[in-house]
């Protein structure tokens, strides 16, 4: 924004709007991709303690470096096309699933005002974005023109698809509550009544984390990628840096539902109390601190509870989480009109 | 009542709440893993690794190619050759082991009369090449001066057992 | 400036990728062509300032639908060739149909004319501060309430009707019950017995 002020002067506001968005999103998306680095590094991490092994420690101290060594690892190797693969798809695949992914973070609201783009549909947009997400999983699946890939494709489909319905009616809920679309301004509203999970929402809360593991393949519901009946789903053929794309687009994926979790339930970058020291803090840091927070059960989740069967997924989708925000979402709509208490946008 | 009972518990997510204090728990555990290269695991006096021919303190070397250990040998990685020396002892013009064909059972130094073939401790001899693990006298006696501290005191603490 | 540029990308692309939905060789790259145009629609709604709209295309048409789409593709076992053979066969009559819609088109165009209301509904501009989707439910959920709710009871009806339709009753099907191999216990399947030395049981 400073530099927007800077720069309108002498370019004009469109060319300064321009530059200046172009800058912040270079330094999101830098940010961003450093700290998905550390994620990486501490999913492993978390996952190793658990297993009471050390993890990644060799490269920097502590393993620190660890993912940039992937990095150009990844970067460096041989990319591999197979000569039946459909190759315009085949790269395309990748590319789509980490713009994508990347492309979500732009309506992500880190701290109060920081954000790329405040429009008034943030959810909708997160929720459109991550909707389109499952074409990189179903094209690079279909490109590769190869079995295991082409089934692991069709299962991630499925489950992507299944449980947007679930976190689609979790939005509502949430929106309903806040009475707007706008992130920040669901943030806003929780700075009035308290976090959304210590309210009405809490079972949402448990329906929107599991959802999000399902959402992003993480394990419990990694089936696309089941090692031991898929190989590794649709990344089977892919290798170097096209692979490296579809690791981040899941990482960059992973920590966008953790920063969505964050936004929606825990509060955003409010402090945990309203009180005079947390409140020097800066909501960054805070909002930061939630997202580890969060991410630290995304790995947990991973270390402690064991991959479900397809039909269990499917089930718990349809059967279970599908019912339960449905009748929450009839619950919430009915307290709001029973008890008049609508939430009043731009109050604060 | 227990179908109620197990109802609540599922709701309340208590088995994945348990599972988390589980995790938690090893989570904070001290790890099982060595850090391999700085760090190593004990071993045992009898550990079979690289062998070694070994030579009596005046420098001479034990073996005189008895030939027990090419005979004894179940994989036939050890290949002797043998004439008299000047001074009329018995002793080896070739002690080649194929380090891999042997399956390191231990009966060559088990079969040795005079301590003279021995497995070491030592299990870090990877190498690049095939060639480099055609091991010849030479490398062996080499071996066996380098590691001849801890193979005398590795036969010493098994010296009861026997 | 930067809109205009921004309107025509999105217009040229929309144009481009429905042409290669027609044109393209493959049809599944056919159907990501038409994942496109959606997306590029979906720019254009965006620019004209209907943003739920705009997202709710995306979520819908490309998000669901098209991904229907796309797996029934995907899975059809297409001969391309074979496919191509017989184009030629339909172009007289599909060139028909394109200058019969061409015409009608030019038609609506030349007795064009504004609603009285829409004039004035012009001319009034959205309340300030309201927004798009707070504009539109107003809408929905008041004058055309029952409108939607009919909508929505058509797609109740055809969710029903392919749910009837596909639905198999079959006998001496035996079924799993999830819940019941989660309730049963060790208790119920397993007993300890101490068994005599040369008795057995």
């Amino acid at each position: 924004m400073l530099l927007y002020d800077t720069l309108k002067d002498w370019l004009g506001n469109e060319w300064a709007w321009l530059i200046s968005q172009a800058v912040s999103i270079l330094l999101l998306i830098v940010v961003l991709l450093v700290m998905i680095a550390y994620i990486l590094l501490a999913d492993r991490k978390i996952w190793a303690a658990v297993q009471l092994r050390r993890g990644p420690n060799v490269v920097g101290a502590f393993g620190l470096l660890q993912s940039f060594a992937d990095l150009f690892k990844f970067a460096l190797k041989e990319a591999v096309i197979p000569a039946g693969a459909n190759k315009v798809v085949f790269l395309l695949a990748p590319m789509i699933t980490v713009t994508l992914a990347l492309g979500a973070w732009a309506v992500v609201p880190m701290a109060d005002g920081w954000v790329i783009a405040d429009i008034n549909v943030g959810i909708l947009y997160i929720f459109a974005v991550s909707s389109l997400g499952v074409y990189g999983i179903i094209m690079g699946g279909w490109a590769s023109n190869s079995k295991y890939p082409f089934l692991g494709a069709l299962r991630s489909a499925a489950q992507m698809v299944s449980y947007e319905v679930s976190i689609g009616f979790v939005l509502i809920t949430v929106l309903l509550w806040a009475g707007s679309l706008n992130l920040s301004e669901i943030v806003h509203q929780q700075a009035l009544h308290g976090w959304n999970v210590f309210s009405i929402l809490f079972p949402m809360f448990i329906i929107f984390f599991i959802s999000a593991l399902a959402e992003t393949n993480r394990p419990p519901f990694d089936l696309p990628e089941a090692e031991s009946e898929l190989v590794a789903g649709y990344q089977v053929e892919y290798s170097s840096t096209p692979y490296l794309l579809f690791m981040l687009g899941e990482y960059v994926n992973i920590v966008l539902m953790c920063a969505m979790t964050t936004i929606l339930f825990l509060g955003g970058w409010l402090p945990p109390l309203n009180i005079e020291i947390f409140n020097a803090v800066p909501g960054i840091v805070w909002f930061v601190i939630k997202v580890w927070i969060v991410f630290f059960m995304f790995a947990m989740v991973k270390a402690i509870v064991p991959r479900y069967r397809y039909d269990q997924l499917m089930r718990l989708g349809w059967k279970v989480f599908l019912p339960i925000s449905l009748l929450w979402v009839v619950l919430v709509a009915g307290y709001l009109v029973s008890t008049g208490n609508f939430p009043v946008v731009g109050a604060s | 009542m227990a179908w109620l009972d197990r109802s609540a518990r599922a709701i309340f997510l208590t088995d994945f709440i348990g599972g988390f204090v589980v995790g938690m728990k090893y989570f904070f555990k001290p790890k099982a893993t060595i850090n391999y290269p700085f760090e190593k695991g004990p071993l045992s006096p009898r550990f079979r690794g690289e062998h070694a021919l070994r030579r009596y303190a005046n420098g001479e070397e034990r073996c005189i190619a008895c030939k027990l250990c090419e005979a004894i040998c179940p994989a036939q990685a050890i290949t002797i050759e043998a004439e008299p020396r000047d001074d009329g002892s018995r002793r080896t013009t070739r002690y080649d082991i194929d380090m891999l064909k042997c399956i390191y059972c231990g009966f060559c130094q088990e079969a040795c009369p005079v301590d003279a073939i021995v497995e070491g401790p030592n299990f870090e001899f990877a190498a690049e090449t095939r060639e480099e693990l055609m091991y010849d006298k030479d490398k062996l006696l080499a071996n066996g001066d380098r590691w001849e501290r801890e193979i005398a005191r590795n036969l010493e603490l098994d010296a009861p057992y026997r | 400036m930067l809109i205009l540029v921004a309107f025509y990308l999105f217009a040229a692309i929309t144009i481009a990728s429905a042409v290669m939905v027609v044109a393209a060789r493959n049809p599944v790259h056919s159907v990501l062509f038409l994942i496109l145009a959606f997306f590029s629609a979906a720019g254009l709604f965006m620019l004209a300032g209907a943003e739920f709209i705009a997202m709710i295309l995306v979520i819908v048409y490309v998000g669901a639908v098209a991904v229907l789409f796309l797996f029934v593709v995907m899975m059809l076992d297409i001969d391309i060739a074979e496919l191509r053979q017989g184009v030629l066969e339909y172009v007289p009559l599909g060139g028909l149909i394109g200058v019969i819609m061409l015409i009608e088109l030019g038609m609506v165009l030349g007795v064009w004319a504004f609603a009285p209301e829409a004039a004035s509904a012009i001319a009034s501009p959205a309340a300030a501060g309201v927004q798009n989707t707070v504009a539109l439910g107003r809408v929905i959920y008041s004058d055309y309430i029952y409108v939607f709710q009919a909508c929505g009871l058509v797609l109740l009806v055809a969710m029903i009707g392919a749910i009837v339709l596909t639905l198999r009753e079959r006998p001496g099907v035996r079924r799993q019950s999830i819940a019941k191999q989660v309730a049963r216990r060790r208790a119920d399947g397993v007993e300890l017995k101490d068994v005599k030395p040369g008795q057995g049981l």
